[in-house]
């Protein structure tokens, strides 16, 4: 079987600037793989890679056995971008019927995904009179519309409250437990647990690539936040 | 191309509009009101209005048209849903024909009502055809609809995309003969309308009303047809998949 994903020497220049440098890494379908580091060490640039939408991109980046951005991966490929990217001036309805139709899937999956977000109370509420985490989940749902193979989710989780967060990330393992691959950004260390797999950014460079309980034995700590604080001063050091 | 995306993103953007009361309201009386008050200022002239109206008859669907679909356009580019559309299986023509198809049925509402207003009421006098008045009505608001779809990839913000009217517009309604009959201007501004579309525009609509199909008429909706096809097609170029 092929990989979900599977990076070699991935680079990407910004300008002048290289944000990406050297990435390698291999992850297998069906699990929920953490991408986690503090804000601007290139998560964002990461999974825009992954979707087919960074420019200057050096190195392979091949996701379900093609290289990313190939015509035939946009369907099998969901992706949220951190900012919700949905029409404000339409209902979550419309918002979900179009991209349906777009996808050319039925009205049952608008039905199902309504469900999976727990927004059918706000079904006929203009997407711009919902809160942010309510935003969020739109944007979500539409991404889940198709049934994708990878979802690519840019920090779903922030501004959720805790309960919310909970019953996303048990609706993220169900998927992975149906075989669907889910690469989950993030900040916040504490959402490592809920991961299959973690791969750690700094500074656009992978400073660790692992299971959650794997990293704390190796690092020798306890908690997230006291794993990575080691792993940076051991790369300072080195 | 792909027909259900297309006519999926032309419903999708209507229902937008739709919402919009006062856009929509902008749209389909500003024109009409615009026209009015033109008739009325050269009230005390007879047939000046006869003269200068199929001119405006022709801009106003054009102007804006330009601005709403590049305002639209604008806005779908930086609130990252057209990010997200081009990572789906869309093409990118197919998101700019659905755009050309929801503000081109606008188009066609509003140029029935500037064209029922024009010939009924105000009493603009139509030697030639009505239909033909209607046609270039309508292929003028498409110009526009496309123009504003391409200009809209020059702006960053909405304050740039708003006075792109006046760098895309503006200068083609100043050489295009409403102002000073085309021989009588500089050579050199003469050649330069020669390649503005808005001069064709504004040609079919004067031969629309004197005389209707004529040949001329004829010449110049295919050059509109033809800048319209390239403005959408450049569109489509200016839209990338990719970006930094």
């Amino acid at each position: 079987m092929d990989p979900a994903i599977e990076l070699t020497d991935l680079a990407v220049r910004r300008g002048s600037l290289e944000v990406l440098h050297g990435i390698t890494a291999r992850i297998e379908p069906g699990q929920v793989v953490g991408l986690l580091g503090p804000s601007g060490c290139g998560k964002t640039t990461l999974m825009r890679c992954l979707v087919g939408v960074q420019a200057h991109v050096n190195g392979s980046v091949q996701v379900l056995g093609r290289p990313a951005g190939t015509p035939s991966l946009r369907s099998q490929v969901g992706y949220v971008t951190q900012a919700p990217s949905v029409y404000a001036d339409l209902t979550v309805l419309q918002n979900l019927r179009y991209f349906a139709s777009v996808l050319g899937v039925s009205r049952t999956a608008v039905e199902e995904v309504l469900d999976t977000v727990r927004l059918r109370d706000h079904a006929s509420s203009r997407v711009d009179a919902l809160s942010g985490g309510q935003r969020a989940r739109v944007s979500l749902g539409t991404a889940l519309l198709g049934k994708p193979r990878l979802l690519v989710l840019d920090e779903p989780t922030v501004g959720l409250d805790p309960v919310l967060r909970e019953e996303l990330w048990a609706t993220f393992g169900a998927l992975a437990e149906g075989g669907t691959t889910l690469l989950v950004s993030s900040h916040v260390m504490d959402e490592a647990s809920r991961c299959d797999r973690l791969l750690i950014l700094r500074d656009g460079r992978l400073l660790a690539d692992d299971s959650p309980a794997a990293l704390l034995s190796r690092t020798g700590t306890t908690d997230m936040e006291q794993a990575f604080l080691y792993l940076v001063r051991a790369q300072a050091a080195a | 191309m792909n027909g259900r995306v297309v006519t999926a993103t032309a419903r999708r953007i209507l229902l937008q509009l739709r919402g919009d009361h006062r856009t929509l309201a902008l749209l389909l009386v500003l024109p009409c009101v615009l026209l009015s008050l033109l008739a009325w200022v050269f009230h005390g002239v007879p047939g000046t209005f006869d003269r200068i109206g199929p001119a405006l008859l022709a801009i106003f669907p054009l102007t804006t048209m330009f601005v709403v679909t590049s305002v639209a356009t604008l806005r779908e580019r930086t609130s990252g849903t057209l990010e997200r559309l081009l990572t789906l299986p869309v093409g990118k023509l197919d998101v700019l024909l659905g755009y050309a198809l929801a503000f081109g049925l606008v188009a066609l509402a509003q140029t029935a009502l500037v064209c029922a207003l024009a010939l009924g009421p105000l009493g603009l006098d139509v030697a030639g055809s009505t239909a033909w008045v209607v046609l270039v009505a309508l292929l003028s608001a498409l110009l526009g609809n496309t123009l504003g779809l391409l200009g809209s990839a020059f702006a960053t913000t909405e304050f740039q995309a708003v006075q792109l009217l006046q760098a895309f517009v503006i200068p083609q309604l100043l050489v295009c003969g409403l102002f000073l009959p085309r021989p009588q201007m500089p050579r050199p501004l003469q050649l330069a309308s020669n390649v503005l579309p808005l001069t064709y525009v504004v040609d079919a609509m004067q031969q629309a009303v004197a005389i209707g199909g004529s040949g001329r008429a004829r010449v110049d909706l295919a050059v509109i047809g033809a800048c319209i096809v390239t403005a959408v097609v450049l569109g489509a170029v200016t839209l990338r998949r990719r970006t930094a």
